[in-house]
C-alpha cells in the first residue's frame, strides 16, 4: 500500500514497496507559478538528506529542490524536463521529479505525514 | 524547495507589514484572488490566479490592466517650473509641447541616474510628473529643494495610476470614452472614462500600445472594474509587468540603472537633448558629455541564451573565458520561448550576434548578444 510523506521544504515522498518517488507539493507549484525550466540530478548520484539536487524555475522565481532522504538517485522523470508545466498540472502525480534508493529506508518514518504537513501550511 | 522570487528592485524591501502602504485597489486585488507581495513599501499584486504567462499573453495579444498606484505622482505648478526642472535633468523640457509627455532622467553630479521619470505638460504652467515608487520621497525632496520663488511641487498621493496595455487597449478604451484613442504615442489629455475624470497618457512599460491613467484614488476601483468588464481584459500583476518590460528592453531603476550608472553606459544617451548638450547645465553634464565623446567604459546590452535555463540578475557574462560584466535583469521570455537578459559589459562591447556565455550555478550557458528591444515596440504613431 503506497504511503506519502512530506518535508517542511514542500517536497513529497511516496513509498511504494522499495521505490521512493519524490516531487514538489501542489502548494509549492502554486507558489512558484508557471514553471519554465527544471534541472534534475544524474541517475546514480549519491545525495545527502537536505542536499540541493534539482532546480525549478518559473517565469519570475527560482528554487532548489532538496533530497528528502539520503540515498542514490535511481531514476528521473524526463517528461517534466520536456514539459515543465506538467508539474503545475499534476505536481503530486505525473509531475514527479526523481526516484531514490534510500541509504536507510527507516528515514521515511521521520518525514511529516499528511496531517503534519497540512498543519505546517496553515501555520503562518 | 526554497522559493526565491526574483522581481528585482523593490521586491521584499525591508519593511514590516505595519509600515506597508496599500493601493486604493487593494480590496479589488484581494477580491480577484491576487497573490500580494511587498514592493517598494507597498503591498502590490504579483499575479492573479490565471498566472504570469496568461497575463503576459493577454497584454501581448489583447489587453491587460495593471495597478501601478505605488508610483509617485506630482504636479509642478507655476511660471518657470520647466526651466527649474531642467536644472536636474538632461531632457528638453522648455521644448515640451502642451499635451505631450517626455521620458527623462534625474542625474547626479557624478553623472549617475538618480531616477527615471515621465514629465507631461498639461498646461503652459502645469507639468505632471510620474516617478518610481522607491525614489519618490527623495525625488520630490530634490526637486523641491531646487525650486526658489514661483513654481512649486505638489505631490499627489491622493491619485491612483492604472496601466491599460495591449494591442486591443485603444479599441476597447474607445468603447467607454471619447478622444483618448486619437492621442499619439506620448500624448496626454484630461477627460472622462465612463464618466470618471482621468488624466490619460498614451504610454506604458510593456512595449505595447496602451494608456497610463491617473485617477482620484476614491474613483480608482470603479474605473478598474469598468475596464476589467470590457471583453477579454484581464488583470495583470507586477510579475507579468517585469517580464513585459524586460522583453521590451526597458530599464528598471534600482536594477538596470542607478546612481552608479550613467545615461551613456545605460544606452540612454538619446534622452540627452541636443540643446542640453550645448548648454551642459544639468547635474553630471561634464562626465556624461565626456563619455558621449570618448565612449563609455561599459555598456548595457541584451543577451539571448540558448537552452531553456533562465539566468537571473547578477549572473556573470563571459566572453572567450573572460568575465566581462554581469546581468542586471534576466528571466524567461514567453514571447521568444527562451531565456533573455540584459546587463553591462566592458567596452568595446561584443557586436550583436557575438557568441558569449552566462554563468549560472557554475556552468557557462551559451548566449549571444542581441539588439534591444528583444520584442519590437508596437506603440501608436
Amino acid at each position: 500500500m503506497p504511503e506519502t510523506r512530506f518535508t517542511k521544504d514542500h517536497e513529497w515522498v511516496r513509498r511504494d514497496g522499495a521505490i521512493f518517488t519524490v516531487g514538489i507539493t501542489n502548494h509549492a507549484q502554486a507558489a512558484l507559478g508557471d514553471l519554465v525550466f527544471i534541472e534534475l540530478p544524474e541517475p546514480g548520484r549519491s545525495v545527502e538528506a537536505g542536499e540541493a539536487c534539482a532546480v525549478v524555475e518559473s517565469v519570475k522565481a527560482a528554487s532548489d529542490v532538496f533530497a528528502p532522504m539520503s540515498g542514490t538517485i535511481a531514476a528521473v522523470n524526463g517528461a517534466i524536463i520536456e514539459d515543465p508545466a506538467l508539474v503545475n498540472r499534476a505536481a503530486e502525480s505525473e509531475g514527479w521529479f526523481f526516484q531514490l534508493t534510500p541509504a536507510s529506508p527507516e528515514a521515511f518514518e521521520d518525514l511529516l505525514d499528511a496531517t503534519a504537513y497540512r498543519v505546517l501550511l496553515e501555520t503562518p | 524547495m526554497r522559493l526565491v522570487v526574483d522581481l528585482g528592485a523593490g521586491l521584499g524591501m525591508e519593511s514590516s507589514s505595519a509600515e506597508l502602504a496599500l493601493s486604493p485597489l487593494d480590496g479589488l486585488h484581494r477580491a480577484l484572488g491576487a497573490r500580494m507581495v511587498p514592493f517598494a513599501g507597498y503591498v502590490m499584486p504579483l499575479s492573479y490566479p490565471s498566472g504570469i504567462l496568461a497575463e503576459h499573453r493577454a497584454c501581448r495579444t489583447h489587453a491587460a490592466l495593471f495597478d501601478v498606484s505605488h508610483m509617485g505622482q506630482a504636479e509642478l505648478l507655476g511660471v518657470g517650473g520647466d526651466a527649474a526642472l531642467e536644472h536636474l535633468v538632461p531632457g528638453d523640457l522648455l521644448g515640451l509641447k502642451r499635451g505631450r509627455q517626455r521620458y527623462t532622467l534625474l542625474t547626479g553630479h557624478a553623472g549617475g541616474i538618480l531616477d527615471d521619470l515621465m514629465v507631461a505638460r498639461l498646461a503652459p504652467e502645469r507639468l505632471f510628473l510620474v516617478v518610481n515608487a522607491a525614489n519618490k520621497v527623495a525625488d520630490f525632496a530634490r526637486i523641491t529643494a531646487h525650486l526658489s520663488h514661483g513654481p512649486h511641487l505638489v505631490p499627489r498621493p491622493d491619485r491612483a495610476l492604472l496601466a491599460f496595455q495591449g494591442p486591443r487597449a485603444a479599441g476597447l478604451l474607445g468603447e467607454i470614452s471619447q478622444g483618448f484613442t486619437a492621442l499619439p504615442f506620448m500624448g496626454v489629455a484630461e477627460g472622462e472614462i465612463a464618466g470618471i475624470n482621468c488624466l490619460v497618457s498614451r504610454s506604458g512599460y510593456t512595449g505595447e500600445d496602451g494608456f497610463e491613467i491617473s485617477v482620484a484614488g476614491a474613483e480608482a476601483e470603479a474605473l478598474a472594474r469598468r475596464l476589467l468588464a470590457l471583453p477579454g481584459v484581464v488583470p495583470a500583476g507586477l510579475g507579468a509587468r517585469d517580464v513585459l518590460r524586460l522583453e521590451a528592453g526597458l530599464c528598471l531603476h534600482g536594477q538596470d540603472i542607478d546612481a552608479t550608472t550613467t545615461p551613456v553606459e545605460a544606452d540612454l544617451a538619446w534622452t540627452i537633448a541636443k540643446r542640453r548638450r550645448a548648454t551642459a547645465d544639468f547635474p553630471g553634464a561634464r562626465p556624461i558629455l565626456e563619455a558621449l565623446g570618448a565612449g563609455p567604459a561599459r555598456l548595457r546590452i541584451g543577451l539571448r541564451l540558448e537552452g531553456r535555463a533562465p539566468a537571473r540578475a547578477g549572473a556573470p557574462i563571459i566572453a572567450a573565458g573572460e568575465d566581462i560584466g554581469h546581468l542586471t535583469s534576466g528571466g524567461f521570455s514567453p514571447s521568444l520561448n527562451a531565456p533573455i537578459g540584459m546587463g553591462y559589459v566592458v567596452t568595446p562591447a561584443p557586436e550583436p550576434g557575438a557568441r558569449l556565455a552566462v554563468r549560472v550555478r557554475g556552468q557557462d550557458l551559451p548566449a549571444h548578444r542581441v539588439t534591444l528591444p528583444f520584442i519590437p515596440h508596437r506603440y501608436a504613431n
